[in-house]
């Protein structure tokens, strides 16, 4: 284990990264000095580094005490946490003179992702013509969301431009001691996403990390919080479809929604990390914390991800609802095939009255995946007249794969309702036979079978984001038949 | 573990020396005893026991059975009641009452105690490595039932367990055989004689052979005061059916435990489950179907019912192995919460490691229609009324399905008096 991720971070990035010559060279290990220099790069404030600090304590503490989570139905070899680089400064990208430089099989997925030429050109890292340079293209909507008071940019930054509201609002929702990851994580995060819609503004566009204008890299601790203050609307979207390569094995972000009054937040991931080999070798580790506050009233978080990436996918998006009438939805759709474990699902706790949440998860198993989900839906004593739907499908395709279901139902008053169901089942023979004898061949059939059924989560993702995820089910699941 | 916890192991290991030896037990007990000195009482930290503290229990000095009570036979029909005579079996503290037992055949009911070998299932299916309370029945078992049914014999077999003296654990061990091809049916009634607050702690292992058919009614209605700990373990073969009627209707304090392995082609197994929780009762049911082979069935249908400041527990495990194909497993458990103190954890489980099944899992939690209520109301029924025949017909599902029609309407009426008793109609 240890000597892969040696391999992983000394490697040279093969599709185009170069070492920066001038990049200091940081030791690898965890311990207070590698965080304070973590701060220091990062020009912090001392109450920061103070609670990064507190952070490390408390990680160093679970490690030491042997809480590294075990519970997640994920097998994988022991990490050791001070044989990796916690720190790499940006590098900046070597660019190619044209397409014909990328690896050709980089190429070939994005074309049968339908990915436009002029994207597949940046996301391999080509230099884009001027005229169409996407920073011009950010740098018009970061004008326009300014005009409306919106705040997007990175972690770094705010924490300079506006320490305030990082003050009030950093590990409030997923406070530093919540769980392993998330300590390591507020220890040690390089940088991320901050995004604030003030009052009553409607966020004109789709945020995205897609087309931020710090594009850096963001490393593999990465630290996102979006604040929507009373009555505003924003919808954000995480990661793309197209195949991330990255060197980083371990990734342990952290998301941080706070909804107030009449606010809606709709976060939407799509992750397609390196999934490692059909032999399970290699492949990122995505152990991720989410978690979203609708502290106002009838205010709404909306989780949906289509995770078909990562070799061991650990997550579970939530949403405290704690505001009266406020509501929660989780759509997920998670694929595993060949050695690909996803451990995933939601936690929707309710404590105000008359809170909403429903639950769509559809788990798609082929190969030799291993596919949990795993929920809690908590009815606190006071949240009377609350309701949840969850309903969490599996589909198998092939003898060698499974999938698993864990809910967890905790109701503590006798006015709320709480509904769930499960099911498993494989492709219909006949749905096949159908297919087939329209002279459709065997994989697109499967392709097709798989979409339908992961529609009703599809939906929920922004238009152009859905046809690609559409597409990407498909290439996922390459291979996985006969 | 927590002070409580260990001082509760300490208390049952040092009654467990006192235990009289020889006999067909003697392994079961030293088996028992390195078992529950390895592992101890379960605390809230282990998975299966999240939701359900032992404290209590622990934290009471527990004695064993006392001397040989005599009970009046119309005493313990007036609690066991319908009995079935014909196949009845009576221990009162843990200990046979041969004068109280109706005439059953000698060779298909037996004490353990007096057994010259121990009967070939026992300790084969109930693990007593993985399960605190399967090792301390062992570690602590006087006595029990081996019951082998052969024939096609329609007359249930009815083990009573009365517990009578006050803060006495008793540790009842039954085992059911069949031979290939045979039926029957047989009661495991768990009742109290008088107010004490007692403790029992029964293990049933069950072995239904090849083309076997055996209906298996684990009724608890102890006393308020009284603790149960219950664990069923059951193997089927090939052809056999299985059909399990787990009932909880008393006690302050009940874990129900339930593993079925379904180890022949085509077995099936039935899991029938009923909890009402009045009070400040805690009410446990954990189950698990393992299913091992292909062609297996199973169904599962729990139903809870939650009133005063109760607390119910569900936790069913379906699990499908490798290349157990064309398995058809369904499970469902509905409850109803009558009153804002009461609380329910559940939690359905599905592990399914092959392709070509079918399963399903769905587990509801609410409360009475408000439109059925209002129905009923509408034509002149009192809300009291209206509510008790509501959840009266909630519970029927289960109770329907009872092997003996005596006893479903015997327990329909428990199950409605406790029900009023406990106000959670009002």
């Amino acid at each position: 284990m240890s000597e892969t991720i040696e391999q992983l971070a000394d490697r040279e990035y093969e599709y185009g990264f170069v070492t920066d010559i001038e990049m200091e060279r940081i030791p690898k290990g965890l311990n207070a000095d590698i965080v304070r220099l973590i701060s220091s790069k990062n020009d912090e404030p001392e109450w920061l580094l103070a609670w990064r600090l507190k952070a490390l304590e408390r990680f160093q503490k679970m490690l030491a005490e042997g809480h590294h989570p075990t519970w997640a139905k994920v097998s994988y070899p022991e990490i050791d946490y001070q044989d990796m680089y916690y720190y790499a400064a940006p590098k900046p990208k070597k660019e190619l003179e044209s397409l014909d430089e990328v690896d050709p099989e980089l190429l070939a997925t994005y074309d049968k992702l339908g990915i436009p030429l002029l994207e597949q050109k940046r996301l391999a890292g080509v230099a884009v013509d001027a005229v169409f340079d996407s920073v011009s293209v950010a740098t018009t909507y970061k004008d326009e969301l300014e005009k409306q008071g919106i705040l997007f940019g990175s972690f770094s930054d705010a924490v300079k431009d506006h320490p305030e509201l990082i003050q009030k609002y950093l590990g409030s929702v997923v406070p530093y001691s919540d769980n392993f990851f998330a300590a390591l994580n507020s220890a040690v995060f390089s940088d991320g996403s901050f995004a604030y819609v003030p009052k009553g503004v409607r966020c004109p566009m789709e945020l995205s990390t897609y087309f931020r204008i710090n594009a850096q890299e963001t490393g593999q601790f990465e630290r996102t919080l979006i604040v929507a203050e009373e009555g505003a609307y924003v919808s954000y979207l995480e990661g793309c479809t197209a195949p991330m390569r990255d060197e980083n094995q371990l990734h342990a972000a952290v998301v941080e929604l706070v909804a107030l009054d009449d606010a809606q937040i709709k976060y939407s991931t799509v992750q397609n990390w390196y999934p490692g080999d059909k032999n399970g070798k290699g492949g990122i580790y995505n152990f991720v914390t989410k978690r979203g506050a609708c502290r106002g009233k009838r205010s709404k978080i909306s989780w949906t991800q289509v995770e078909t990436g990562s070799a061991i996918t650990w997550k579970y998006p939530s949403c405290i609802l704690q505001g009266d009438d406020s509501v929660g939805e989780f759509y997920s759709v998670a694929l595993t095939n060949n050695m690909q474990q996803a451990d995933t699902g939601t936690k929707m706790i309710h404590i105000g009255k008359n809170t909403k949440s429903t639950i769509i998860s559809k788990g798609i198993s082929a190969g030799r995946g291993q596919q949990s989900y795993r929920g809690l839906v908590r009815m606190g004593p006071k949240a009377h007249g609350s309701r949840n739907y969850s309903q969490c499908d599996s589909l198998l395709l092939g003898d060698k794969c499974g999938a698993h279901t864990f809910p967890y139902l905790e109701v503590k008053n006798a006015s709320s309702t709480v509904e769930h169901e499960a099911t498993t089942s494989k492709i219909g023979e006949d749905q096949l036979f159908y297919c087939r004898q329209r002279g459709i061949s065997e994989e697109d059939a499967i392709s097709m079978i798989v979409n339908g059924f992961c529609k009703e989560v599809l939906r929920e993702l922004p238009m152009e984001f859905a046809v690609e995820a559409q597409k990407l089910l498909g290439v996922s699941l390459e291979g996985s038949v006969g | 573990m927590s002070q409580v916890l260990e001082q509760g192991r300490d208390r049952f290991l040092a009654l467990a020396a006192r235990v009289p030896g020889g006999g067909a037990l003697d392994a079961l007990r030293a088996e028992g005893v390195a078992a529950f000195t390895a592992q101890g009482l379960p605390g809230t930290r282990l998975e299966e026991w999240r939701y359900t503290n032992v404290a209590p229990l622990a934290a009471i000095e527990w004695s064993d059975a006392a001397e040989h009570l005599s009970v009046a036979r119309s005493a313990l029909e007036a609690v066991a009641s319908p009995v079935f005579a014909c196949g009845l079996e009576v221990f009162v503290d843990g200990v046979h009452h041969a004068e109280l037992d109706g005439t059953q055949r000698a060779d298909q009911v037996q004490e353990l105690a007096d057994a010259a070998t121990a009967p070939a299932a026992l300790a084969t299916l109930a693990d007593a490595k993985r399960h605190p309370f399967v090792a301390l029945n062992g570690a602590l078992t006087r006595d029990g039932a081996a019951v082998s049914l052969d024939g096609d014999d329609q007359r249930a077999v009815h083990l009573v367990f009365a517990e009578a003296s006050a803060d006495v654990a008793s540790h009842p061990r039954v085992v059911i055989e069949t031979a290939p091809g045979a039926r029957g049916t047989v009661i495991v009634d768990h009742v109290s004689l008088g107010l004490a607050r007692h403790y029992s702690n029964a293990v049933i292992e069950v072995r239904v052979a090849e083309n076997a058919s055996l209906d298996v009614v684990v009724l608890q209605r102890t006393n308020d005061a009284s603790f149960h700990t219950g664990h069923l373990a059951a193997r089927v073969e090939r052809n056999g059916r299985l059909r399990t009627h787990t009932l909880s209707l008393g006690g302050c304090f009940v874990r129900n435990d339930l593993e079925v392995t379904l180890a022949g082609e085509g077995a099936e197994c039935v899991m029938n489950g009923l909890y009402l929780g009045t009070g400040d009762q805690l009410i446990d049911n954990h189950t698990w179907v393992d299913h091992a082979v292909p062609h297996g069935r199973s169904e599962e249908l729990y139903k809870g019912v939650l009133g005063g400041r109760s607390k119910g527990v569900f936790r069913g495990r379906v699990m499908v192995r490798p290349d157990a194909q064309k398995t058809d497993a369904r499970q469902s458990n509905p409850n109803l919460l009558l009153a804002d103190g009461a609380e329910i954890d559940t939690k359905p489980q599905l592990e399914i490691y092959a392709d070509d099944v079918k399963c399903s899992h769905g587990s509801t939690i609410g409360r009475l229609d408000p439109e059925s209520l209002f129905y009923l109301r509408s034509r002149g029924i009192g809300v009291e009324a209206a509510r008790l025949l509501l959840t009266r017909g909630f519970a029927a599902e289960v109770l329907n399905a009872l092997p003996e029609p005596a006893l479903a309407e015997t327990l329909g009426a428990v199950f409605a008096d406790r029900l009023e008793r406990s106000g959670g109609v009002a």
